[in-house]
């Protein structure tokens, strides 16, 4: 067990443990959009930022992807923190701001202004499809391709890879194209177009080069079309 | 897709080189398996044949386990990979802000002149490829063109033509491979 402080708390927990996953047994929110049980750690949206150590030599991490250590000092509410919260999801907002998701937590936390040029990306790079096709899915069919500016996720060669079974996991955890995706949870879903036809999933057959990737969104497209 | 050879087609270049598993499999066998050689799997490969054929990739997913998109991640991460047929001799233009204020963009637009062709393309006969690259870490020799691996330093678009010439005869590092 390691002990450690938590918005002044003291509380052990276990060896290994990331802060994140501390502070939610513990009971501590700390919100995050990257990070998804069950898929590792990646530490790419930087919405779970908390503070640690003290004094000057405070500095922010993610505590996704930062393990607990002896005698450590998190807080998880500071000003600091709150701070550089609000303006992740401001840029978060400003990359992609047709996503539920993101409005979601934006209106969670407060925000309320958009200083940023609004870019309507429909990806937002948290990798979280990536993370679940391997991980979950043992496929393995999309990844990250290029660097920087030109970083983006899709599969080899921008071809329908081989190792894609078309299991739609990909769409299911994608925090950006949420709109695609609620025809589960109908009431979820903004524009409502796809409350009314049946899931895409279920038509398989008609759209089988849509399901990896979807885009355009196969409700729309029906919509149109009808 | 089977190991079947493949006909790299490379209408750029106007050469055709077969990727054949043989190739792939010797270049194997000389690294580890561990994560680390990838690169230099996909540097010998591109030794080799010039540039990455796809071919090339999916025989290394296939006889290392790792899925192609890694592969293809890492190959697209780095700008010394090519997906594309190159031509025989690389031209690099630095044009890192040392070298841009110390007159490269002169030089740059000499080489595209003299080529025929913009930054990033490959000449019709398959002679040149011309690329230009952010700072190769000799900021005061600059404007530094590097041919073949040959650091060519303090550039002045008078000097282009010489680097032209010279390159067939000095840098050959891949003549050999694509011939
Ligand atoms: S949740 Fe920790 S960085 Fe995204
Ligand atoms: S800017 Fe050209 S070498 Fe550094």
């Amino acid at each position: 067990m390691i002990s450690l402080k938590i918005n002044g708390l003291q509380v052990s927990v276990e060896d290994g443990a990331t802060i994140l996953e501390a502070a939610q047994f513990l009971g501590f929110p700390i919100p995050t959009l990257c990070y998804m049980d069950g898929l590792s750690p990646y530490g790419a949206c930087r919405l779970c930022v908390v503070e640690i150590g003290e004094g000057p030599k405070a500095k922010l991490v993610s505590s996704c992807t930062y393990p607990v250590e002896e005698g450590l000092s998190v807080r998880t509410g500071s000003l600091r923190v709150l701070r550089a919260r609000k303006m992740i999801i401001e840029l978060l907002l400003a990359s992609c701001p047709q996503s539920k998701t993101i409005q979601d937590l934006a209106a969670a936390h407060g925000v309320r202004q958009q200083r940023f040029k609004q870019e309507y990306e429909d990806c937002i790079l948290c990798g979280r499809c990536v993370r679940m096709c391997e991980q979950q899915m043992m496929a393995g069919a999309i990844g990250f391709r290029g660097r920087g500016q030109n970083r983006s996720i899709g599969t080899p060669f921008d071809v329908r890879s081989e190792e894609c079974r078309l299991c739609g996991g990909c769409i299911y955890v994608c925090p950006a194209c949420q709109l695609r995706c609620t025809y589960t949870e109908p009431d979820k879903a903004v524009c409502g177009g796809c409350a009314n036809l049946p899931p895409p999933c279920a038509e398989k057959e008609a759209f089988n080069d849509r399901m990896c990737y979807m885009d355009p969104c196969v409700a729309c497209e029906i919509e149109k079309q009808g | 897709m089977t190991y079947d050879t493949y006909i790299a087609d490379s209408e750029k270049t106007g050469t055709q080189r077969v990727v054949d598993p043989e190739t792939i499999g010797k270049i194997l066998d000389k690294h580890s398996r561990d994560q680390g050689a990838l690169i230099a799997i996909l540097e010998d490969i591109q030794a080799e044949y010039g540039y990455l054929p796809e071919e090339a990739l999916r025989m290394v997913g296939k006889r290392t386990g790792r899925s192609l998109v890694d592969i293809y991640g890492i190959a697209t991460f780095y700008h010394a990979f090519s997906l594309e047929p190159r031509g025989r001799h690389l031209i690099c233009a630095c044009s890192g802000t040392a070298c841009h204020v110390r007159g490269a963009p002169k030089v740059i637009e000499e080489f595209e002149r003299q080529l025929g062709i913009k930054a990033g393309q490959t000449t019709p006969d398959g002679e040149f490829t011309f690329q230009t690259v952010n700072c190769l870490g000799a900021c005061a020799l600059g404007p530094i063109v590097v041919v073949d691996g040959h650091y060519f330093s303090n550039v002045k678009t008078a000097k282009v033509k010489k680097i032209l010439m010279s390159a067939p005869v000095e840098g050959d590092r891949i003549e050999h491979a694509v011939a």
